[in-house]
C-alpha cells in the first residue's frame, strides 16, 4: 500500500502540473467511473503538424485517477497525435510505477480511456484486456 | 472529552459473541488482524449458521415439497421451519413470508406483481430521498411502463425525513409509499409507525425497505401495520442468496404470480395453470434450501442475544465513532445525532478521496466501504461524489473504532 501512495502520486494529486481547462481546444472529452464517482475531462490543442501542443485535465477523483491523468497529459504534450495512439495500458502503468488491484486499475486507466475516446473515438475495454 | 474505549460498557457479552465468528480471528495482511467495519454491506457469519448449512448438506439434502422419501421430508421440514423462524422474527405468519433471492428481489416482486396489477397511468408512488437503488430502480421501471409518477419526500438538513413535507406530499394521494426504515448511508432510523399511520389515512399502502433495520432493531409488522416489508439474510448473520418479502395476507391473495414454473402451481394443463397457495405461488422453482436453513439459524442466534441489546450496543458505538471522528481535522460526519441512528457512520475527509481513505485503511486491516453506497441520487443531493462508511454490528469493539481513527490519522499523514 505504501508503494501505491508513493510520493510521486501524492505530489501529483496535491500539486498537479496539468490541471485545467483549455478554451478554445481542438479536442475535449469527458467520462466517468460511476462506481467510484471519479470524473475526468481531457482537453487537447493540436497544431497544424498534428502534434499535441497543449494538454490539460479537469475533474474529481481519487489520488490514483488524478495523478494518472496528470502524468498522462504531461507525457503526451509535444508528441504527434498519431504516436500517442499506440500508448498502451502497460505504458501508463509503467509510468505510474505502482501495482494495482483490479478495482484500482479502473481509477488508473480512466485517463487513458478518456484520451483514446476523445482523440481517436476508440472506446476500449482497457480493464477487460 | 470522549470516554476511552477501555471504559466502553457493552450491553452484551462481546467476547463470547466475537468467539462465535471464526472470520474475526483472521489476519488480512501478514501480522495485521481484521477490523471489519462493513457490516451494512454484509455481515459476517457465526459458527452456528455455517454449521447448520453444513449439517444440512452432510445429512439431509434433497429437493423439497414433492417426494415422499425420508430426505425430502426432512429437507422440507427444515426449510419450512426456517420460514417459521423468519416469520416469527418480524411478527408475521409463515404464509405471509415469501422467500426471494434478497431484499432487492423482494421489492422487485412487489413492484412487478402488485404494482402492475394495481397502478394505472397518472397514479403516484411516494419515495424518500434516502432510498437505496434497490427501492428506487424497480419503481422507475414500473413508472416508465405504467406512466406512474414518482415523488420524493425530502430530507431535513440533519439527514432525517422531513415529516411536514412528507405529509404535504401525501395530499397528492399516492397509491403506495415505498420507504426505507434505516438509511444505509446516513444511518437515520425513520419513524415508520408515524409514516404508516399518515400514509394509511391518505389511502396509500406502505412498503418498507427493511434491509438495514431488521438485522439491528426489533421489527414487528403487525405493530407497525406495514403492508409490505423487504429484508435479506446476509446482512443479519445469515447466508447470501436469500431474502424475503412480507405482505399482508389479503394483499398477497390479490396479487398475480411473479415468476412461473414448478412449485408455484397447483395444476397445469397445456394452455393454463392454477396457482398454488400462499406463499408458494410466489416461489417458482427449487428455492435456496440450505440458505433458508442458515437464515433460520441466524435468526435463532440473534434472537437469543436480543435485538434491543444489539441496537443499544450499535448506537453506543455510533456515538463513540462520531465523537472520535469529530476530533480529526477536516472530517465531516453525515447524518443525524447518534440517538436517531443505527450503527452506520458515513464521513468525508477534506483533501482525500474516499477510495484513497478506504485503501489506506485496508493496509491497517480496517475494512470500510467507499463510494456512493448504491445511493447516487442522495449523494448528488448532498453534493458529494462519494463518502467513506464505517458500519457496526453486534461483534464490533470500541477498540476497532480506535483502529479506524488511527488509520485515518495515517491517511492524513500520507497526504499531508
Amino acid at each position: 500500500m505504501d508503494d501505491l501512495y508513493r510520493q510521486q502520486i501524492i505530489d501529483r494529486y496535491k500539486h498537479p502540473l496539468k490541471r485545467g481547462v483549455l478554451d478554445p481546444h481542438d479536442i475535449s472529452y469527458e467520462d466517468e467511473n460511476p462506481l467510484c464517482g471519479d470524473k475526468l475531462r481531457i482537453d487537447l490543442r493540436v497544431g497544424p503538424d498534428g502534434r499535441i501542443t497543449q494538454a490539460a485535465f479537469s475533474g474529481d477523483g481519487c489520488a490514483i485517477s488524478q495523478a494518472s491523468a496528470d502524468l498522462l497529459t504531461e507525457y503526451i504534450e509535444g508528441k504527434p497525435l498519431d504516436e500517442v495512439k499506440s500508448f498502451s495500458k502497460e505504458d501508463l502503468l509503467e509510468m505510474l510505477g505502482i501495482e494495482l488491484s483490479p478495482i484500482r486499475l479502473k481509477c488508473a486507466l480512466l485517463s487513458l480511456k478518456v484520451l483514446k475516446a476523445g482523440a481517436y473515438g476508440i472506446k476500449e475495454d482497457l480493464e477487460g484486456e | 472529552m470522549t470516554t476511552p474505549s477501555s471504559e466502553f460498557r457493552y450491553p452484551l457479552d462481546i467476547r463470547k459473541i466475537r468467539s462465535d465468528f471464526p472470520i474475526l480471528a483472521r489476519q488480512v495482511h501478514p501480522g495485521v488482524g481484521l477490523v471489519y467495519l462493513d457490516s451494512a454491506a454484509s455481515s459476517q457469519k457465526p459458527e452456528a449458521v455455517i454449521e447448520a448449512m453444513s449439517e444440512y448438506y452432510r445429512n439431509h439434502h434433497a429437493n423439497i415439497h414433492r417426494a415422499v422419501h425420508t430426505l425430502a421430508e426432512e429437507a422440507t421440514g427444515m426449510y419450512e421451519s426456517a420460514r417459521g423462524k423468519v416469520a416469527e422474527c418480524v411478527g408475521a405468519k409463515p404464509q405471509e413470508i415469501i422467500f426471494t433471492r434478497n431484499a432487492t428481489e423482494a421489492i422487485n416482486l412487489a413492484a412487478h406483481s402488485w404494482g402492475r396489477a394495481n397502478l394505472k397511468p397518472g397514479d403516484t408512488i411516494l419515495l424518500s430521498e434516502m432510498e437505496h437503488h434497490s427501492n428506487l430502480v424497480p419503481w422507475q421501471i414500473l413508472a416508465a411502463e405504467r406512466e406512474v409518477r414518482l415523488e420524493f419526500a425530502p430530507l431535513t438538513g440533519s439527514g432525517e425525513l422531513d415529516m411536514n413535507a412528507f405529509e404535504t406530499l401525501l395530499a397528492r394521494e399516492p397509491k403506495l409509499v415505498a420507504i426505507t426504515q434505516m438509511s444505509n448511508v446516513l444511518g437515520t432510523i425513520l419513524p415508520i409507525h408515524a409514516i404508516v399511520r399518515s400514509a394509511h389515512r391518505a389511502g396509500a399502502l406502505v412498503l418498507v425497505d427493511a434491509a438495514q433495520s431488521v438485522p439491528h432493531i426489533a421489527v414487528d409488522v403487525r405493530e407497525l401495520d406495514v403492508d409490505f416489508l423487504a429484508f435479506s439474510s446476509h446482512k443479519m448473520c445469515g447466508p447470501t442468496g436469500i431474502g424475503a418479502l412480507y405482505g399482508k395476507m389479503d394483499i398477497l391473495r390479490g396479487m398475480p404470480p411473479f415468476l412461473g414454473g414448478g412449485d408455484m402451481i397447483r395444476k397445469v394443463d397445456w394452455r393454463s395453470f392454477e396457482p398454488n397457495d400462499l406463499p408458494y405461488t410466489f416461489e417458482a422453482g427449487t428455492p435456496p434450501i440450505a440458505e433458508a436453513i442458515g437464515w433460520g439459524a441466524a435468526v435463532d442466534y440473534l434472537r437469543r442475544i436480543g435485538f434491543d441489546a444489539i441496537h443499544t450496543h450499535e448506537q453506543a458505538l455510533a456515538a463513540y465513532a462520531m465523537d472520535r471522528l469529530r476530533e480529526l481535522p477536516g472530517v465531516r460526519v453525515l447524518g443525524p445525532e447518534a440517538s436517531k441512528r443505527g450503527g452506520v457512520v458515513s464521513f468525508t475527509m477534506e483533501g482525500i478521496h474516499p477510495h484513497d481513505v478506504a485503501q489506506i485503511l485496508d493496509s491497517v486491516g480496517v475494512a470500510v466501504r467507499a463510494g456512493h453506497h448504491c445511493a447516487m441520487p442522495l449523494h448528488d443531493k448532498l453534493g458529494l461524489p462519494a463518502t467513506t462508511r464505517a458500519s457496526f454490528y453486534l461483534y464490533t469493539l470500541a477498540e476497532e473504532i480506535d483502529a479506524l481513527i488511527a488509520g485515518l490519522r495515517k491517511a492524513r499523514a500520507l497526504f499531508a
